[in-house]
Formats: C-alpha cells, sequence, structure tokens
C-alpha cells in the first residue's frame, strides 16, 4: 500500500487526469484524489507508462487545479463491498451509500471489471420466465439466464413495462423468488422516483438493490455503475444461489459517457464517433448474464435501450442486438393509438424461446400458436399497407379477415393493463381465440392436433 | 542460433497493447508478459521498443515487470484428442481450464491444448522402413481419433530426412515418441503423436486442385439455389435477427463434410454452449455417429479479449489445414468475421494507425483476402485430396451490406447468402434473400446434380428464380394499383411464387422433419411446386379461374409435404407430384366437356 501522494499533475480535462512521474502505477488500479478544497474524488488508471500515468475521474475533472490536486495510488483494483445486506440498499455507481445508511462492511471485496465466464462452465438457459404479458410470454418467451433488451425510445412507456416485468416475473407455478438488481444511468429524477414508488408500492422493494446515478451525477461515473451493479448480482446468483434480475437502464446513457471519455482520450471513432471497441464494452456488460454449471442461481437481464431517433440501426441498439438472445421493441405507432405495452411484434425476437417453451415447460401447442401468430400479422401488416393504397372495401373478403384479426390483436392480445398478470395458459387460449376467426385450412403453421383440440370455430 | 537476450521490461500499458524494452526480439514472436506471464504477441518494433498484443486483460500490470519471449511465433497442437473439445482463441483447452480454476477463466495459465496422459492405439504406416527418406508432411501411421475419423500422423510438413526408428503398434501418449528422424544437417529429431505448427503460416500441400463437389447442407435454399463447393469460400451476412446463427448451427449439423471447425468469434456464450449441449445428442445424418464426434469448438466469446479474437480465426483454420492434410474434406464457420475485423481495428487504433473506412485501418482488405485464402481443394504431400470449406458470418452494422466488411468480403467470396431483415420480420426462415445472394457454382456443381440427382436440376433452378423474380415485379404493381388489375396468368404466376416460397424456399430448423433435405427430396419438392405451376398455367390459359385451382385440397398437401416426408420418402412425395398431374388432367377433361355442352 503506498500512502505516497502525487501532486504532479500536468492535464485535467473532459473527466481525464494525467499524472507525471508517478512509476510501477498498475493499470486499471483504484485512484483516490483531493482536490484543492479537500475534497474526495475516485479514479481509475486507464493507461500506465513508466513517466505518465492517464487516470479516469468518476466524479468529472471539474473545478480541478492542476497546483492543489493530489492523487493517491491505492495499490488495489475498483472493488465493491459484498454482502446479504446490500439487498434493499441505494448505491451510486463506484458502491457507495446513496440512502443515507452507512457503508457495507465486509470482508468480501471483488472487483467490479469481473471476469469471462468459461464458455464450457455456462449451462444453457431453459426455464421459462412468466413476466405475464402476452407479448414476451407468448411471442418473445424469457428464460432464465437470458438477456433480453426492451429497444424504446423517448416518450415511450419502457419504465412502466419494465417495473411491470419486475413486479411480475415468476416460474410458472411459484411465488416470485427474483431479487432484482436495478441499475439506473443517467436517470432523471422522476424516473428515479417511479422505479422506487414502483418497488415500494409493490412490496419487493427488501428484494432490490438499487444503483443510482442521475442525469446531473457526473457522467464518468456511470462507466463503473453496471459493473458494480453486476458484481452485486454475481454475488447475489453464485454466492446467495439467488435468482436476479438485472434491470439496466438506460444503456445508451452509458454509451453516452464511454463516448465522452473516449473522446477526451483521443481513441480513434468510429461510427457516430463511437469508440471502435463499443460492442466489445457492451458486451462485457450484457455477457454477465447466465447461468453456470452446478450453481443454482441466475443473472437474467433486461437492459433499456433508447433508440435515439427511434433509429433501430444507431449503434447502441445495433450493437446491443448483435450481443443480447433478442430484443423487444416498442412501437410509437402502437403507443400513439393508446396501446400499452406498445410492444411491436414484427421486429422482436427471443433466441432462446424454443428451448423453454412447450410440452414440459408451457403448453405443447405454445411454439406452433407463436409461429402461426407471427405468420398471420406479417400478411395483415401487407395487407394493411394494400389496404391503405386502394383503400379497404375493395379488398377481398379474405383479406379483410386479416384486417381485422389485426385489430383484434393489437387490441385484445398486445394490450393489456398494466396491473393485468396474465398466465400463459391464458395468454395461448387468447391467441388460440383469434387464430378462431381464420378456418382450419389457413392455420398452416399448427399442427391437425392442435386444431382439433383448440380452434374453436363451427368448420 | 546466437545468443539472445530473452528477458526484457514492461514500458507502458494502454488495455490489450503492451509497449516493452526488448531488443532483439523478432516480430510475431510469443511473450509472457509481467508477473502473471500473460500470453502475447510481438506485432510492431519500433527502436529498442517491440509493441505486443496481449491476449488476456492487463488489469493490474506495472510499468517495470518483466517480459520473457518464447522463441517462438504463436502455434497450435496438432494431433489426436482435438475432436470434440472446445478451446479458446488462442487453443487453451475450455474444458481442462475450467477444471483447474473453475467458472471464470483466470489470468495468465498455460494448458496445453492436447491431454498429455490419455493413451491412443498408434498403427504404423506400413509402407514404412527404417533407413527409408522421408519427404514433409509425409504419414507415419494412425490412430482411430473417434469412431468415425482415423486420425493419420503426419511428419511436420517442414521436417524431412531418414527414419531412424519407427514405433511398433501399441499404446502412446503424447509424451511417449513414436520415432526418430535425422535430417539432411543431420540433426536428430524424436517424433510424437502430435507437432506443433504457427497459426500465421498456412500449412504447404503439394498443389491445388479444383473443387466441383458440392457441399450439401440439407438446407434448400443454399444447395438448391446457391450450391457452395468443398472447397469453396462463402459469406453469410444478415443484420442481428435476421438468423445467421441458425443458418451456421445448420450447415454445422447437416453438411456433408467429415470436420466441422465451429469458431464462436465475439459472438455469445450461450450459443456456444447450445452447441456445446445438443451436438453430442444430435447424430450425424450421414455416418449415424454423434455429430459432435466431428466436430472442434473455438471459443472466443464476445467478453473474452479483443484480440485473441484475431488470433481465433487462424487457430481454427490450422486446425482445419491440419485436418485437410490427412486427406479430409474440412468445414470451417467463422462466427463472426466482422467481430474479427473489429479486433484489427481496436489494435490499429491504439497503435495509431491512420484509419481508412469507418476507422478500419488501410489493410483490411488484404488481410481478409489472405484469411480466405487459406480455403480451397488441394492434393496433399502423400498424394490424398481434401479441403477446407470456409464460410465466414458478416454482422454489418445497421445491416448495411456496404460498410467495409461486408463489401470487402464480397468481393473474394464466391457463395454469397444474404440474409434479409424484412424476410426475417415475417418469419421466413431462413431468410435468406433470393435478389441479393449468388453463388458462382451453379454451373460448376450442375454436372453433379444432373448426373446424382436429376438431369432437369439446373432448367428447374432457373425456372424458380424466373418466378420469383415475376413475383417481385408484379408485387409492385399489386402495390401500386391493387390485386384486380392483374390478369388470371399474372395472378397465378404470384401463385406459383407463393408455392416455391412455402414449400421449398422456407425450412424449418426446429422441425425434426423439415430440418435436414437430402438433395433428392430437395428437387422432388421443387419438381412438385413448378408442375402445379406449370400445368395449371396451361389450364388458366384455358380460361380455368385462378380460385378453383388455388384451393385445391392437393395443393395444400403439397404445401406441407416439406414436413410430411423425409429425405427417405421420395416415392411418396413423386405420389403427389403424380396426383397432382392427374388432378389437374381431370379439371382439364372436365373443363373441355363444360366448355363443348356451352358451344
Amino acid at each position: 500500500m503506498s500512502a505516497k501522494e502525487y501532486r504532479t499533475t500536468t492535464a485535467a480535462r473532459g473527466g481525464l487526469l494525467t499524472v507525471s512521474d508517478a512509476p510501477q502505477i498498475a493499470f486499471g488500479d483504484r485512484v483516490l484524489i483531493r482536490d484543492h478544497r479537500g475534497h474526495r474524488r475516485n479514479g481509475q488508471v486507464i493507461r500506465s507508462a513508466a513517466d505518465e500515468v492517464l487516470i479516469q475521474v468518476f466524479e468529472g475533472t471539474d473545478d480541478l487545479d492542476l497546483e492543489n490536486t493530489w492523487v493517491r495510488f491505492l495499490d488495489q483494483p475498483m472493488e465493491i463491498a459484498l454482502s446479504p445486506e446490500l439487498l434493499g440498499r441505494i448505491f451510486n455507481g463506484l458502491g457507495e451509500p446513496r440512502d443515507g445508511r452507512p457503508p457495507i462492511l465486509s470482508t468480501l471485496h471483488r472487483p467490479i471489471s469481473g471476469s469471462a465466464i468459461n464458455p464450457a462452465a455456462r449451462t444453457y438457459p431453459r426455464e421459462f420466465i412468466q413476466t405475464g404479458i402476452s407479448t414476451i410470454d407468448g411471442l418473445n418467451s424469457l428464460v432464465r439466464g437470458q438477456k433480453l433488451p426492451i429497444f424504446t425510445a423517448s416518450g415511450l412507456p419502457h419504465n412502466r413495462l419494465a417495473a411491470q416485468i419486475v413486479r411480475q416475473a415468476k416460474l410458472v407455478d411459484q411465488e416470485s423468488s427474483f431479487s432484482i438488481v436495478f441499475a439506473a444511468m443517467g436517470v432523471s429524477y422522476s424516473d428515479a422516483q417511479f422505479f422506487q414508488e414502483a418497488f415500494s408500492s409493490s412490496g419487493v422493494l427488501g428484494n432490490v438493490v438499487m444503483y443510482l446515478n442521475q442525469a446531473d451525477d457526473p457522467p464518468v461515473e456511470r462507466l463503473a455503475l453496471p459493473r458494480s451493479a453486476l458484481t452485486a448480482a454475481e454475488y447475489l446468483a453464485f454466492d446467495l444461489d439467488r435468482h436476479v434480475l438485472v434491470v439496466l437502464t438506460d444503456m445508451t446513457n452509458y454509451a453516452e459517457a464511454l463516448r465522452e471519455v473516449s473522446t477526451a482520450k483521443g481513441d480513434v471513432p468510429s461510427r457516430k464517433g463511437y469508440p471502435g471497441y463499443l460492442y466489445s464494452d457492451l458486451a462485457e456488460i450484457y455477457e454477465r448474464s447466465g447461468r453456470i454449471r452446478d450453481r443454482h442461481g441466475s443473472i437474467t437481464m433486461v437492459p433499456v435501450v433508447s433508440m435515439p431517433s427511434d433509429d433501430i440501426t444507431h449503434p447502441i441498439p445495433d450493437l446491443t442486438g448483435y450481443i443480447t438472445e433478442g430484443q423487444i421493441v416498442l412501437s410509437r405507432e402502437l403507443h400513439n393509438q393508446g396501446i400499452y405495452p406498445p410492444v411491436h411484434i414484427s421486429p422482436s425476437l427471443s433466441r432462446l424461446m424454443k428451448d423453454g417453451i412447450g410440452k414440459d415447460d408451457t403448453r405443447e401447442d405454445h411454439p406452433r400458436v407463436a409461429s402461426q401468430l407471427y405468420a398471420l400479422y406479417a400478411k395483415a401488416q401487407e395487407t394493411r399497407n394494400l389496404a391503405s393504397i386502394i383503400g379497404a372495401e375493395e379488398l377481398s373478403e379474405q383479406d379483410r379477415r386479416y384486417l381485422e384479426f389485426a385489430d383484434q390483436f393489437d387490441r385484445q392480445f398486445v394490450a393489456q393493463e398494466e396491473d393485468e398478470d396474465r398466465s400463459i395458459i391464458e395468454t395461448l387460449n387468447l391467441a388460440w381465440e383469434l387464430l378462431s376467426m381464420f378456418p382450419n385450412a389457413e392455420l398452416t403453421r399448427v399442427s391437425e392436433t392442435d386444431l382439433a383440440k383448440y380452434h374453436r370455430s363451427g368448420d | 542460433m546466437s545468443e539472445r537476450n530473452n528477458h526484457g521490461t514492461i514500458r507502458q500499458i494502454n488495455g490489450p497493447i503492451i509497449t516493452i524494452h526488448l531488443p532483439g526480439v523478432r516480430n510475431s514472436e510469443q511473450v509472457r508478459i509481467g508477473e502473471l506471464r500473460l500470453v502475447g504477441e510481438v506485432i510492431a518494433l519500433r527502436g529498442d521498443e517491440a509493441i505486443v498484443q496481449v491476449y488476456e486483460s492487463t488489469e493490474g500490470v506495472r510499468p517495470g515487470e518483466p517480459v520473457e519471449t518464447l522463441g517462438q511465433p504463436l502455434s497450435v497442437e496438432l494431433g489426436p484428442g482435438l475432436l470434440g473439445s472446445i478451446f479458446d482463441g488462442v487453443q487453451r483447452p475450455l474444458e481442462a481450464l475450467f477444471a483447474r480454476t473453475g467458472d471464470h477463466i483466470s489470468r495468465g495459465i498455460t494448458l496445453p491444448a492436447l491431454n498429455r496422459e490419455r493413451e491412443w492405439h498408434f498403427l504404423p504406416a506400413p509402407e514404412l522402413e527404417v533407413g527409408m527418406r522421408l519427404k514433409p508432411g509425409q504419414r507415419l501411421g494412425s490412430v482411430q481419433e473417434t469412431e468415425r475419423i482415423e486420425h493419420h500422423i503426419l511428419l511436420p510438413p517442414d521436417r524431412s530426412g531418414e527414419l531412424l526408428e519407427l514405433a511398433p503398434a501399441g499404446e502412446y501418449t503424447l509424451e511417449r515418441s513414436i520415432g526418430r528422424l535425422r535430417s539432411a544437417d543431420g540433426t536428430i529429431h524424436r517424433l510424437y503423436l502430435y507437432h506443433t505448427w504457427p497459426v500465421r503460416t498456412p500449412r504447404p500441400y503439394r498443389r491445388r486442385d479444383h473443387s466441383d463437389e458440392p457441399l450439401i447442407t440439407g438446407q434448400r435454399i443454399l444447395d438448391t439455389f446457391f450450391p457452395l463447393v468443398k472447397g469453396g469460400k462463402g459469406a453469410v451476412p444478415g443484420p442481428f435477427g435476421a438468423g445467421k446463427t441458425v443458418v451456421q448451427q445448420q450447415v454445422a449439423r447437416w453438411s456433408n463434410a467429415d470436420i466441422v471447425i465451429y469458431v464462436g468469434c465475439g459472438e455469445r456464450g450461450n450459443e456456444l454452449v447450445d452447441v456445446l449441449e445438443t451436438f453430442p445428442k444430435l447424430q450425424d445424418p450421414y455416418s449415424g455417429r454423434k455429430l459432435m464426434e466431428r466436430t472442434l469448438l473455438v471459443a472466443n466469446t464476445s467478453n473474452m479479449p479483443v484480440v485473441a479474437r484475431e488470433a481465433s480465426i487462424y487457430v481454427g483454420l490450422t486446425m482445419a489445414e491440419y485436418y485437410r492434410d490427412q486427406g479430409y474434406d474440412v468445414v470451417m464457420l467463422a462466427d463472426s468475421t466482422s467481430r474479427w475485423a473489429e479486433a484489427l481495428r481496436e489494435v490499429s487504433g491504439r497503435l495509431g494507425q491512420m484509419p481508412v473506412e469507418d476507422g478500419y485501418p488501410a489493410y483490411l482488405a488484404s488481410r481478409l483476402a489472405a484469411m480466405y485464402e487459406r480455403a480451397g481443394r488441394v492434393i496433399t504431400h502423400n498424394g490424398e485430396s481434401g479441403s477446407v470449406t470456409l464460410i465466414g458470418a458478416v454482422s454489418p452494422p445497421g445491416g448495411d451490406f456496404s460498410e467495409p466488411v461486408t463489401a470487402h468480403t464480397k468481393e473474394i467470396i464466391q457463395t454469397f447468402w444474404a440474409l434479409s431483415k424484412e424476410l426475417a420480420d415475417a418469419r421466413h426462415y431462413p431468410s435468406v434473400d433470393w435478389v441479393g445472394s449468388f453463388s458462382d457454382h451453379v454451373t460448376t456443381v450442375a454436372r453433379w446434380w444432373h448426373q446424382e440427382i436429376s438431369p432437369y436440376w439446373k432448367r428447374r433452378r432457373e425456372q424458380a428464380l424466373t418466378l420469383l423474380a415475376r413475383d417481385a415485379e408484379l408485387s409492385r404493381i399489386v402495390n401500386l394499383v391493387g390485386p384486380e388489375a392483374l390478369s388470371s396468368a399474372q395472378r397465378w404466376e404470384l401463385e406459383g411464387a407463393k408455392l416455391i416460397k412455402e414449400g421449398v424456399l422456407q425450412q424449418n430448423a426446429l422441425d425434426p422433419v423439415d430440418t435436414f433435405s437430402s438433395p433428392q427430396k430437395q428437387f422432388l419438392l421443387l419438381d412438385m411446386m413448378l408442375t402445379i405451376y406449370d400445368r395449371g398455367a396451361a389450364l388458366i390459359h384455358l380460361g380455368v379461374p385462378v380460385q378453383e385451382l388455388r384451393d385445391l385440397p392437393v395443393i395444400a398437401r403439397a404445401r406441407r409435404a416439406k414436413q410430411t416426408y423425409d429425405s427417405s420418402q421420395s416415392a411418396e412425395l413423386q405420389a403427389i407430384t403424380r396426383e397432382i398431374s392427374d388432378e389437374f388432367a381431370r379439371i382439364r377433361m372436365e373443363y373441355a366437356k363444360f366448355q363443348e355442352r356451352a358451344e
């Protein structure tokens, strides 16, 4: 442990501090900084050479001067303290209390950077999680250990949807046993307030750990926040055998903070000024979810990702989509029609659905019903486009049935109340009510047995 | 070899790029970094400093720590025991690593890629005698690696000389010598069941050969419409969610290669686990053996160190070439080459090299071309024919195919399976877009199809593609003025295209029957749909309404035929086609009678 303080800062800008003549400093080490008022700031070494060290300052470099800034290298990586006492608490991105209560005391500390799970140590996620939301459970099922983001945009009700998932998520035939790790980066005061109230009113607060960085908190801290939160999640899941649901909101704020720091560092930008390593950096976060062989716990992740200007090809949602196992996409069009949750099923997808549903997990007809609904909805969308050009009167009777189906689907299947917790069986039965608008011959993706058992029309 | 200093010190750490002071170190040499002895490779020299890319996280490493060179470039071990294993990007065995260090990958661990304790039953090659002069790459003998694969033990391709001793048949571990060789300069080398080879040097062969045998993947749109040959180069570009992974996994499962090497380069951990958990249970449709017995995985998931991603592709390719040199047909899937290119970009960015397009370095195109060039069919040193087929997934940002990696790849490869977001959103799988995809091999493989399956293959294929092109054209008209504007013949063309799409192109990877189609079944289905179209077109010409034909029960059966009858049920498929002909002939007769009466 080096108690030596350095006063040899040579540059301070954009959240980065340069210190000269500080030899043999480890890459990634934690740093304490004392400014001219005597206030403490936290930092981390992001480049280390024999003659110069570059430090990322989590509280930012505003109001620092180069004469009266003292830097102490702690000779340890960025760590947080871990204990079962985490639950029910609120921290900042560095794991310091934000709820006015004392810090966590524990002998167990772990570095927040984590380390990659050995792919050979993973087990494939396959246990169905019922969220009570038809568009997710029925068509884009979530399984334990999956990372399934919500792609959204400003003004859409992603917070309400995330809160509903947190309230309702459970395994079929079981009461909720999820612990929640809630990581909020750059959210507004009112959003933070909304979640706190949502958790306390549904009585889950004692089962939630919150990591909170508000919009007016320093952006650099957002880089540490999801890592702290996931270190806590890993502890809860793999040390305490709990099933953990991690909500990260909003990953777009995180990526913007990363861009801010990388630009200041002088990294070569790739698309839209984001650094070339944005993909790897996001993957380090998202890939910390999953299941591990011989461990009871699991980490399921629901990141919220805003699509700037509603653009799904923007680098942040785009790279996220390449890492996560599917996505739930919210649509402004549905939202404007007053449909909640406005889940647009066409671009939504769950890659791990296939192994988590069907005979032993939900119901035997589930995979085929989902496929059938998708096929009909795709056809109905085509018909809608056609109708908007030539007018609905010109359509054949068959085509008009598709239009009717699409409307019913949006209003009955997609739309539900914020406190409406549909079981998967209710969801599937609702699907069959809609499928029963069509004669058997048009339902080519379900089997004869399904039709005999569930199809309700007379023919 | 002159005396060389093997030890130096670290000067700077910048993420995965470390600057060291070690005069005399060579480019491409392997080094061990710091107290933790992290694995690294020298990528540039600058004055008395060398730039090293490190394959592990450099957290906690300090300037001043020691560095040691190993005197050889990054190499892999080649020998029995590779198949069925999973390695990381620098060929560390992940199962053994799991047993040693637990759930998470610890740093600075070196474990041999191949199991040293396991015994193999070695059979010396009968044609060899002591005193013979051996050529590079010559076969020394064999061991049965899996029930299906006989592993040929080869002399390293850079060795030759007089055979001094060859062990008799028996049980040998990798550590026990199986012979001795005196090379031209008089040095005596011990021979083992394995040897090592540097990953960035393509393994030599006698000569290139041309490839004309199709790689059968059991996927209709791939085999029938956009074929790839054994030894060819293909690419699968697609935005996220278009089904790239499923296409690759289907090829890994069902292709008629001897060996499949799956390199997960910067992709999802859970996808590799899916392969790891399901392949041991799946059967190879050609040999009936477990699929894992012919499969080898290289896993560098997206959260594992970035620069090891760059190496992982070469590690995979070198192992692929090694099995090729034993006379096998190898398919290597690289998922995804975009992540590999991004690793290049990250390293070049940290070195301060001038970026050209989207931040990628200027050498992107040449590196890509050199990588794909390692695919091909060759005549090996032993006079056998072997091949490496390389299929690279490409993940274009925003699904934009004009971005540098996709654009450069397109210039190099011969088969392009373009995946489309629109098709995937409509749940048309596999979402291979017939407009954007291409294959340069159609004429080459036509010979095979005509000999083995049907002389009408090429004609039927072209007919289907024409129909699909007409469909696109007519759909545009419908979208402008509505379906009423079309003539009956045109509406029947739309029906024909729909039959091709639903009955042939769409294939359900999760359906036990539909997941694999033999070439025979592929052709029969195509022929069935086109028979409906042809016969129907003739009737429509006579004035039979489209509606009447469209709702025929036999057409509904034809549509479901792909999932009703498996590849062995050719007779049943042919029966449906006959039934269709009969049914249409009957309608024709009836219609003629009806017209007579009307007159």
